[in-house]
Formats: structure tokens, sequence, C-alpha cells
């Protein structure tokens, strides 16, 4: 494979005029082997700090566990996966050689291909993987109680995710800022490529749709959060005119700008909707607003990006960055002692009312995102790897990214499982169980027998006015119950009492920011992938800029999630209980198919020995995914299985009945079969393109074995002329090399290709 | 007081570079180390430039 011959060639293109681009290898291992009693000390006491956290939390049995446990179990985890499994994995796997030129400065630009701080470039990476899903998937896996899913977070980012994000990372960086989908091609031939970019295509559809249904179940029947949210798309209008042709490139000041805009709606939009024209005005019900989102899609997708989609971006960022800085300090000031159970009654059955199916394999594709997102490969894949500096900042950047992910996620289940259990499932049961009135409610919720919960119409009530809702009643979808925990425990933070309806409407605000920018983007994203799937057999769709087939692709993406939308917003069984599970698996499947691209990469390097690093989590997710489609698929409980839902609504529709379950019309039964039977038919789709994909990738990994190792598709090798240090804070020895480089005058210290 | 304004401002830049808004500087100062031939894009043409670029390569946004 002529790896030999490629080091002695990098050994001799380094330019002797500069000091080294890497830390010399001994001196580097040395300083990594050398264990003084300070620094042993301290992973000691990190050590001790986290199991005293997770003993709290999984071992002793009191009446309310403190918040800051989960801070400290999941921080301390962290660290430690960070600074000794990562290691492992970039020494014995990935071996990364600073010596070797990133596509940043092999390839510069100075547009798409731009070596960036390091630092800079983690917040960056970080604001394009966090988005939505880490929020809303373990407030609705709370059902469980809150141990199954802080194991799954924590460990499995740790084991999972993090690795998953640096290995494509990583493998994307060597191949130029190449794609998810075209490695997939490279590495696994022309049915396990087609199969992954199908299986892409479809994923996003799903993802998008789902995300939108979010918004559409958090701006519900809520003239203020329709207000203030419908208010983001003036203000990126104007936010995108003011960048285009006032002050061209004057990102930071037209983002405060926009903030201070934004908070002005949000206060605004409980005035408006305290009037009495306001509130019927913007009283909107869900179908309207979906139909509102899917012409909002179609329309943003085709607008030029700068007009709405950049700016929106940068509101998105800048939101991103100061919610989560603001609910860690709030966490860790106010401290909320948590009142549900570890394990609660629904874990160990199938039939809970906010997500249906047995904890597992359930649980683990309720919480993706935080976890194990295969979504983020995508992202890790292209845009990062074109900015990254040097090579051994890969594990900063992608394990410590997803770790930072997993940490929201963790954050948003603290704010979930700090409000009462009875207001959570009042909140998160589909209408159908929970009747629509507070009275209805408090008695279904007192009827299921929860330990500690006994709940009064009263508190129902006196919660929905605290957060300026006419009700809170079956507002599924996990937003709206984030954003009464967020305003929960902000209140104790800034504001008192009186702020909670502002921090209720803040957090669905942010939410529904994300979700809309990604709805955009990824409806841009998908129409591309179709264009170019077309172009193969009718060239011309190949041409972004071919006005018509540009419209019809979009046309057709938006269709697609818009359909699944409104299925979900109009299903009887409650759209985020059948809807959610596709949700997770689809992304998982996604998690499934980049690592076994990652998986048939490995192989091919030759590094056996440590296959197992991608096995592991690999063989998890595909088990994972693939029982939970099974179930969903064969499950002979209607409430589980899509097909076994079908046939029940089908017979009693066949048998004359006029209403069956939850479906109190001839229509809404009809609804549920149609429903049940596209969702089956996906998760047949989905799952059957995922084992393609696995299979070849199993395949192309054997083979690789057998030969001793496979082609290499990196780029080649070029020499480096920087030298920036890995982590975030320089170890001595990059810190002398890093002084030996700023000793150099200006003109040489900036690399020099002639390639223009 | 100076460690607080110091620390304020080197947050304020730093969001500053989170969000892309150094990327013409780090334009120029490329364009300046390669030496092209012609005049390099001014601020306002280097922005039009970078977002009509996106629309045609757009980037996704996570969930």
């Amino acid at each position: 494979m002529g790896k030999i011959s490629d080091q002695s060639k990098l050994a001799e293109g380094l330019d002797p005029t500069l000091p080294p681009p890497a830390v010399e290898d001994s001196v580097r291992e040395a300083e990594e082997s050398r264990w003084t009693p300070a620094k042993i000390g301290l992973w000691i006491a990190i050590s001790l700090l986290g199991a005293v956290a997770w003993f709290m939390l999984a071992l002793v049995r009191g009446e309310t566990v403190n918040a800051i446990w989960f801070v400290f179990a999941a921080v301390c985890t962290y660290l430690i996966g960070y600074r000794f499994y990562s290691k492992v994995i970039e020494r014995y796997l990935l071996k990364p050689d600073d010596r070797r030129a990133t596509p940043a400065e092999y390839k510069a630009d100075g547009k798409d291909y731009v070596r960036t701080d390091r630092n800079v470039l983690f917040g960056h990476h970080f604001a394009a993987i966090a988005g939505a899903g880490p929020l809303v998937g373990p407030v609705i896996a709370a059902q469980m109680g809150y141990l199954p899913g802080t194991i799954w977070i924590i460990i499995g980012v740790v084991l999972a995710g993090a690795v998953q994000d640096y290995l494509v990372m990583f493998f994307s960086m060597r191949r130029g800022g190449r794609s998810l989908g075209q490695m997939a091609r490279e590495e696994l031939g022309v049915i396990g490529g087609t199969a992954a970019l199908v299986a892409t295509l479809l994923i996003m559809i799903i993802i998008v749709a789902i995300l939108a249904l979010v918004v559409v179940n958090a701006l519900g029947e809520s003239p203020w959060g329709v207000f203030s949210v419908g208010m983001t798309i003036p203000i990126a209008l104007f936010m995108g005119v003011y960048l285009r042709f006032i002050r061209p490139g004057k990102v930071m000041e037209v983002s405060i700008i926009g903030f201070v805009l934004l908070m002005a709606a949000i206060i605004g939009g409980g005035a408006v909707a305290g009037t009495e024209w306001g509130a019927a005005f913007f009283h909107l019900d869900k179908v309207t607003i979906a139909w509102g989102i899917i012409i909002y899609g179609f329309i943003a997708a085709i607008l030029p990006v700068w007009l709405l989609l950049a700016p929106r971006d940068y509101l998105s960022t800048f939101m991103k960055i100061g919610v989560i800085v603001m609910l860690a300090l709030a966490i860790i000031v106010v401290r909320p002692e948590i009142t549900v159970p570890a394990f609660s009654e629904f874990a160990g059955r199938e039939n809970g009312p906010v997500f249906s199916g047995a904890l597992f394999p359930f649980l683990f594709v309720t919480i993706a995102c935080g976890a194990l997102s295969g979504f983020h490969a995508l992202i890790s894949s292209g845009t990062t790897p074109k900015l990254i500096e040097k090579e051994r900042q890969t594990r900063f950047i992608g394990y410590g990214g997803m770790l930072m992910e997993s940490f929201v996620a963790i954050m948003a289940l603290v704010a979930a499982i700090s409000i009462d259990r009875g207001i959570y499932f009042a909140m998160n049961a589909p209408l159908a169980l929970t009747g629509g009135t507070v009275e209805s409610a408090a008695q279904w919720v007192n009827s299921l027998g929860l330990a500690n919960v006994n709940i009064t119409p009263d508190v129902l009530e006196q919660t929905a006015k605290d957060v300026g809702e006419e009700s809170i009643i079956s507002r599924s979808g996990g937003a709206p119950t984030l954003a009464v925990g967020l305003a929960h425990i902000m209140q104790q933070f800034i504001g008192g009492p009186g702020m909670m309806a502002f921090w209720y409407h803040f957090a669905i605000m942010f939410e529904a920011l994300f979700i809309l920018t990604a709805v955009d983007a990824g409806t841009r994203v998908a129409r591309f992938m179709l264009q170019d799937s077309i172009g193969n057999f009718i060239p011309k769709f190949k041409e972004a800029s071919w006005r018509p087939g540009a419209w019809l692709c979009t046309a057709i993406m938006v269709a697609a999630w818009g359909a699944v939308l409104i299925m979900g917003v109009t299903d009887p069984l409650g759209g985020i209980n059948t809807l959610f599970p596709l949700f997770g698996i689809a992304n998982q499947l996604l998690a499934a198919i980049a690592l076994a691209v990652c998986l048939a990469i490995t192989a091919k390097r030759g590094v056996f020995k440590w296959l197992w690093i991608v096995a592991v989590p690999l063989a998890f997710a595909a088990v994972v995914t693939i029982t939970a489609s099974f179930h969903k698929i064969f499950s002979p409980v209607p409430a589980v299985g899509y097909f076994a839902n079908n046939q029940a609504f089908s017979k009693a529709l066949a048998d004359g009945k006029t209403e069956f379950g939850t479906a109190k019309t001839v229509a809404a039964m009809e609804a549920v079969v149609r429903n049940t039977m596209i969702q089956g038919v996906l998760s047949v789709i989905f799952v059957t393109l995922s084992i393609i994909v696995i299979v070849a990738a199993l395949l192309a990994t054997i083979k690789a074995i057998r030969a001793g190792g496979g082609q290499d598709n990196e780029d080649p090798p070029v020499p480096s002329k920087v030298y920036a240090p890995a982590g975030l804070f320089p170890t001595t020895a990059e810190k002398k090399l890093l002084a030996e480089w700023n000793a150099l005058p200006v003109e040489k210290r900036t690399q020099k290709a002639g390639h223009h | 007081m100076n460690t607080v304004v110091r620390g304020l401002r080197g947050f304020a830049t730093y969001m500053g570079s989170l969000m892309g808004a150094d990327a013409y500087r780090k334009y120029l100062e490329h364009f300046e180390a390669t030496g092209h031939s012609g005049p390099a894009m001014t601020e306002r043409e280097f922005w039009r430039d970078r977002m009509d670029r996106q629309d045609s390569n757009p980037q996704g946004r996570c969930c």
C-alpha cells in the first residue's frame, strides 16, 4: 500500500527552513505517558467524583435526587472517556499525523477550505450538530424514569456517538472533505453506495417531517407562540437585506440587532396574545400551522440563501450558544431536586402513553441525538473537515464536540424531569387519552396509579396560566415540556415567577428557530441529492442553477415530508406517539450506515486488532434499530406494530364499527389504516436498505481482513507547513514548538501554497 | 477591571469568528499569501459571492 514510501516522502518533503509541523513522536509519547503525582491525583479525584455521582443516581433510592449529580456524572464520565478512550482510538486506530497537511492547507482557497482556529471550529461544529434533537428526545424518554435515559446518553456518547463523529470526520478529512455518500460509494461499491444514498435521502425526509411536527405541536392553539415564532421570518428577512445591501459582512452587529428584535417579538407576543384580536387572529389549529410550515418550507428552500437561511442561521447559532451556557449556569446555580423515580412504572411495559414500545429497544431509538446520531455523519463529513487546521485536532473537534451535545441532552433531561410527573404525563399523552380538559386530564393521570402522583385540575390550570398559555394538556412533542421545565428553572435563576411566561416562550422560540433552520437546510440538501440522482438519467437536472429542475425537486421533497407531517398532525393515535420511534430508528439506521462505512475503511487500513472500536457501536446500533424495526413491522401488539394496528382497524371497519380505540369516527379509523400502512412500508424500506449497506460493509471488511488490507482511497499525503496544538490546552512540548513558529517572521508563518 | 474588559473582548472576538464574521479578513490573508494576478474582491463582493455559493452548495443543519 505504499505506506512506508509515503511516510519517507512526507519526511523528505518537509520545508527545512521551517520548524517541524508536528511535535516529535517520541517527545509526544513520552509526554503522554509521563504521570506526575499531580496528574494522577487529578484523575483520581475526577474518577471518585464521577463514581459518587453515579452512585447517587443509580443506587441511592431517596425521595429525591439533586440535579447537580447529573452534571457531575456526565462531566466526569466525559472527561474520562475523552482522556482515555478517545486517546486509544487516536493512537491505535486513526494514527493522525501532523506532518501531513489537512485539506484546509493543501486545498486552501480562502472560502470553503480555510484553516480555522481549533477552538472556533469546535464551536462551529458544535453549532452545526446540535439542534432540537437532543432537546426533545430525552424529554420523551423520561416516561421510563430518569436512569435508563441518563445511562444511555452518557455511556452511549462515549462508546458510540462520539466515536462515530470522530471517525467520520477523520476519514472525510483524509479524503479532502468528501461526503458520507461519496465515501460509501467508494468503499462499498455501487450497490452498497446506492443503498446508502437512497436511505440517506429517505431518512432526511422523515427527520425533517418529524422535527416539523414538533414545532406544529408546540405552536398549535398558542397565539403567543405563533406570533413570536412568526416574527422570526420578517426579522430574518430584515437581517438578510441589512447584510446584503446596508452593511455587508457585519455579522456580529446584525446578529445582535436580530437578537434584540427577537426578544422584542417574545415580549410583544405576550401583549398581542393578550388582546382580543391577537388571540383570535393567531389562534391557529395544528392542521393550519402544518400547512403554513409546508408552504413556508417550499418558499424558504427556493429563496436565495442570503435572504432567509443565512441570517436565520446566524440568529440560531447566537441563540444556541447563549441558551446552552445560560441553562448550564442555571442548573448549577438552582440545583433543582428531582422527584421522578429512577425507573418509572412504564419502564417494564410497552404501552406507555408518551411513546409506545418496550425499554429495549425503544428507549435507545427515542434518544438518538445526544447519544448516537447518524445525522452528524453528514455534518462531520463535508463541511467541518474542510476547515480543520491539523490532523490531531479531529479528536478535540469530532469526539469533544459530540460530548458537548450529549451534555445538552443531559441538561434537557434534567429540565424535563424537574417538573411534576403529573404535569409531565398530562402534557405528553395524546389528546385521545387526556380528553383535553384539565378535569379529564387530571382524572386520567391519577388513574394511571403512578407513585406520588396526585394532580388536581387547579395545578394544571395554574401551570398553563403561569406560562401564558390557554392550556398545557396534550402538548406532546417534547418541546413544550422542556419549555415548562426550563421556565421553572430559569425563573428561580432570573426574574422570579412573573418571568415564567417569558422563559416558556423564549424556549419555544429557540426550539422553533433551530427546527425551522434544520427544515429549510434539510430540504435544500435533499433537493440537491435528488437533483444529482435524477441527473444521472437526465443530465440537465445536475445543473443547480436550472430553475425548473430546482423547483420541481424542491416541490417533490417538500411534498414528501409535508405528507408525513400532515399524517402525523391528523393521526388519531397522536402523531408523536407513533412517529417519534420512526424518527429515532431513521436517525440510528443512518448511524449504522456511517459506522459500517467506517468499519470497511478501518479494515482496509489494516488495523484489525482495534476493529472492535467500530464494530461494537455498529453491532449495538444495528441490533437496536433492526430489532426496533422488526417490532414495528412484526409485533402482534397493535400499540407497537404498524401492521398489527392496521389489521385491527381494517377488521373493525370491515365489521361495520363506527368507532374503535381512540378513533371516534369512521374517517379517523380510515386515517389510522392509511397511516399505519405508510409507516409500516417506510419501516420496511429503511431496514432493508440499511441491511444492504451493513452487509456490503461486512463483505468489504471480510475481504480486507483476508487480504491483509485493502485499497486506500485517501488523498496522497502533502507535507504540512503550518503548526497548531491539538487540544484546548497546549501541552509543554506543544507550547515550545508553537513558540518556535511564533518566532518566525509573519510572512513565513502563513503557508504559501503556489497552486493558483 | 482591565481583565474583565479583556475577557469580554476576547469572548466577543470568539463569537465573531464562530459566526464567521472574520471570513473576509481570512480571505484577504489567503489572497495576499498566494499572490493572485487580479485584484482581490471587495468586502461587498466577497459576501455576495459567499452567500451565492451557498445557494448551489447547501450545508445541512442537524436535528
